[in-house]
């Protein structure tokens, strides 16, 4: 495939992994956050982690926009197609996103035009635990699964006697279109379409993982030496907000692109400016990412959003200034305003260490629940439920590394990493390895 | 065939619509079976017209008997139709077990309010399929639901086989060493029927695999000795992926796969990116895999490259010991990972 085989070179990837492998010093430990969902599953999907030195660890951030959805926000998603009758349009992962044990409690008002006697009957049956978007669904609530915000208000269109919802999540990747949709809805005058606006921002989570207690409180912990900056995300945003960080935290950024190539290159840019004590932003993903990013996007979220002073994200509480609402001129298509919802926030579950894992503070493998009761099949948390959820991209691609191996098996040792198990010689010290010259300068991604 | 000429008017397959008189037993239901399905079907047993067909074993063979449910939107798409399929589906599950298909029963759930033109070439092609691969419909029976408690069309569909006595082909059978061979490109009918999906249209010259594989399992079978063929398996619903899991897990071993040597064609790859799907879990209906001892895998898999329908074949893993049973991939970038079970159903990325 032109354009993409290219960035998934096995050759190219061994010279670069030996090169990373020559230049990360021993007695030195590397700690890099991978910020994105995307990169994750890069990581996970390609074994990129086998190609990686010991000391070298990448830690999964919170970039995955279903992971730091929090319960209460599927809630209110599902409480509107419930309860509300409404049409609620989404993303295809957040539907098997857990939400909490559907509440007894009073029943919708029957006066309520949004709430008809179906709505009563399903809502009687539903005092058990455990729902989802998905489960939801099955049990009668119209939940339809979209791939873009221009679905749902098609959707919106072709229903006019019902109100339809449009559950947006994301970050800054997926927000220009929310914008944009709600934007034509109100020019086409639409009375029964409305946004349920979740969109969150990258630059205040970050802050919030560098600020966070632990970082102070348990030193190495979860200190990072660097982060894999967002892909697409920057696309929009351009690369100039990252720069606050690389100068005020301390931390060198390389914005990277999803490919695996990408993600690696990233890394040895990573390795070059912690060796050289530099705290730059550094952009590997040249070819997409810009420092001023795309102004037509910018400007119509600015025309259509809203900064929040706070907004609860999963695993990170309350994160100041990092998620978007409605501007009040667009308040008709708010659904938070238009169905006078009140924000209520749920614990996760009490074992469920999606919070520290989102932080960067534990593995998925130091959560009790990973993989025994917590599986893709029957996540309790939500980096279990989407493939870029830190949980999921390992169960799904990387559990082999905390099993014994097989024996006869001339597969890679146990690494460092997640796992836990035996050690073994280290295959990626095999001679055929060598360091590669060209690979010595930054960006040697073919292009 | 009896002809009857006593209806009051023929069945209109231009404009007529499935009601529920179609399904209620009486003169509509037999008309709709005498001018669609008995037709289209047309055999011997058939013919006869009862509740059931009478089929000879002969000596020295087992009768082997598949089943399966078939739930497709879009009914068309490109390269076939849930008509056909019903009848590859069972063809294939009856063919994996080592058996020659000889005979399929189908039952037909309609929906109220359906084209009688749809369900028309939905027959027509179905009787195609089977003409063409020579495994006749016996039997059947057809009922119609109320508007709104059906998709159009459900079709289930019964094989029956014979197996040579002393044939042993199934799950169980994999062990450490052997070769996986598959059949194809793989991926193809799950892009066919998503870029035809409402809400998903997007452009592809990707075409359903849709076949029976029959004749290619017989030409296996006969090129290499008996018991060399450990299992065979169409990685439909779940893919390739699902489908050695299941495998590894019935033989109790892993797998090692490489992906450098998995076909796939390139279209189906792209629209794989597009999609943030991944083709190892794409259904496919046209393909199947093979277990093969090592001494004869060169064999067969030069056998299966000269079918029509695995002229793409490929050797693409081995099988392994592993107490977790897991089937792994040395991955083109030069890594390895866990090829896991499908979780739930596909779902694209939001980015």
């Amino acid at each position: 495939m032109k354009y993409v085989d290219e960035f998934r070179d096995g050759a190219l990837a061994q010279q670069i992994g030996a090169r990373i492998r020559a230049e990360a010093q021993p007695g030195r430990d590397y700690r890099f956050m991978e910020f994105c969902g995307g990169h994750t599953h890069a990581i996970a999907r390609y074994g990129v982690a086998e190609l990686l030195p010991p000391h070298l660890r990448m830690i999964h951030g919170p970039g995955c926009p279903v992971c730091v959805l929090p319960i209460g926000r599927i809630d209110q998603a599902i409480g509107l197609a419930l309860e509300r009758g409404a049409i609620v349009c989404t993303y295809g992962d957040t539907m098997r996103v857990p939400a909490s044990p559907w509440r007894a409690g009073p029943l919708p008002n029957a006066r309520d035009p949004l709430g008809g006697p179906d709505a009563q009957r399903q809502v009687r049956g539903l005092q058990d635990s455990g729902l989802s978007m998905m489960k939801a669904k099955a049990r009668g609530a119209d939940i339809r699964m979209v791939y873009s915000a221009a679905d749902a208000l098609k959707i919106a269109r072709q229903h006019p006697e019902r109100e339809v919802v449009f559950f947006a999540i994301g970050f800054e990747t997926t927000t220009p279109p929310t914008a944009l949709v709600v934007k034509q809805a109100a020019q086409e005058g639409l009375k029964n379409f409305s946004v349920l606006c979740c969109h969150v921002l990258t630059p205040g989570a970050i802050a919030h993982i560098l600020d966070a207690p632990e970082a102070q409180q348990w030193g190495d912990a979860v200190a990072l030496d660097g982060f894999v900056g967002p892909a697409h995300v920057s696309i929009v945003i351009g690369s100039a907000p990252y720069e606050a960080f690389a100068r005020d935290y301390r931390k060198p950024v390389v914005i990277a692109g999803f490919e695996p190539l990408d993600v690696m290159q990233a890394i040895l840019m990573l390795v070059r400016q912690v060796n050289e004590g530099r705290a730059e932003v550094e952009n590997e993903f040249t070819r997409a990412v810009s420092r001023e990013g795309n102004h037509a996007a910018q400007a119509v979220v600015a025309e259509v959003l809203e900064l929040r002073e706070s907004f609860e994200w999963r695993g990170l509480g309350e994160v100041a200034y990092s998620a978007l609402r409605l501007k009040p001129a667009y308040a008709a298509f708010d659904a938070e305003k238009r169905f006078g919802l009140n924000y209520r926030p749920v614990a996760d579950h009490k074992q469920c260490e999606c919070g520290a894992i989102l932080r960067g503070v534990k593995r998925p493998t130091d959560c009790k629940l990973f993989g025994t009761v917590c599986t893709p099949d029957n996540p309790m948390g939500s980096c279990m439920v989407s493939s870029e959820g830190a949980c999921a991209a390992h169960y799904a691609y990387g559990r082999f590394r905390d099993m014994a191996p097989p024996r006869s098996l001339p597969v890679a040792a146990p690494r460092g990493g997640s796992g836990s198990g035996p050690a073994e010689p280290d295959p990626r010290q095999s001679p055929e390895l060598g360091t590669c010259g060209a690979c010595s300068a930054p960006n040697q991604i073919p292009t | 065939m009896t002809t009857r000429t006593d209806y009051i008017r023929p069945l209109d397959f231009k404009q007529g619509r499935v009601d529920m008189n179609h399904g209620a037993g009486g003169r509509a239901s037999l008309q709709l079976i005498e001018e669609l399905f008995a037709r289209a079907f047309d055999n011997p047993a058939l013919r006869e017209g009862n509740d059931g067909a009478v089929l000879d074993v002969p000596p020295g063979h087992r009768l082997v008997m598949a089943t399966d449910g078939h739930v497709i939107s879009p009914l068309f798409f490109p390269g076939g139709d849930i008509g056909c399929l019903s009848v590859h589906g069972t063809v294939n599950d009856v063919a994996m077990m080592g058996a020659t298909p000889t005979a399929l029963s189908a039952s037909f759930i309609l929906e109220e309010g359906f084209p009688l033109a749809d369900l028309k070439r939905i027959v027509e092609s179905m009787a195609a399929a089977a003409r063409e691969a020579g495994v006749p419909i016996v039997t059947g029976d057809t009922k119609v639901v109320e508007q709104g408690h059906g998709d159009g069309v459900f079709i289930s569909t019964t094989g029956l086989g014979l197996l040579p006595a002393g044939r042993n082909i199934g799950g169980a059978n994999a062990r450490p060493g052997d070769v996986v061979l598959v059949s194809g490109t793989l991926g193809d009918h799950g892009v066919a029927v998503l870029s035809q999906r409402e809400s998903l249209a997007f452009d592809s010259e990707v075409v359903s695999d849709t076949a029976a594989l029959h004749t290619l399992v017989a030409a296996l079978l006969a090129a290499v000795p008996e018991g060399a063929v450990r299992t065979l398996r169409d990685p439909t619903r779940g893919g390739l992926a699902t489908t050695l899991n299941e495998i590894a897990r019935q033989s109790g071993v892993g797998m090692m796969l490489d992906e450098a040597l998995l076909p796939i064609q390139p279209q189906v790859d792209a629209a794989c990116e597009l999609l943030g799907l991944d083709v190892l879990y794409l259904a496919n209906e046209g393909k199947l895999i093979a277990i093969v001892a090592p001494e004869v895998a060169d064999t067969a898999l030069a056998t299966l490259r000269a079918h029509p329908l695995g002229a793409k074949a490929a050797r693409i893993g081995t099988v392994q010991e592993d107490p977790h049973h897991f089937v792994q991939m040395r991955t083109r970038f030069g890594g390895q990972r866990v090829v896991d079970w499908l979780s739930g159903e596909p779902l694209p990325r939001i980015c």
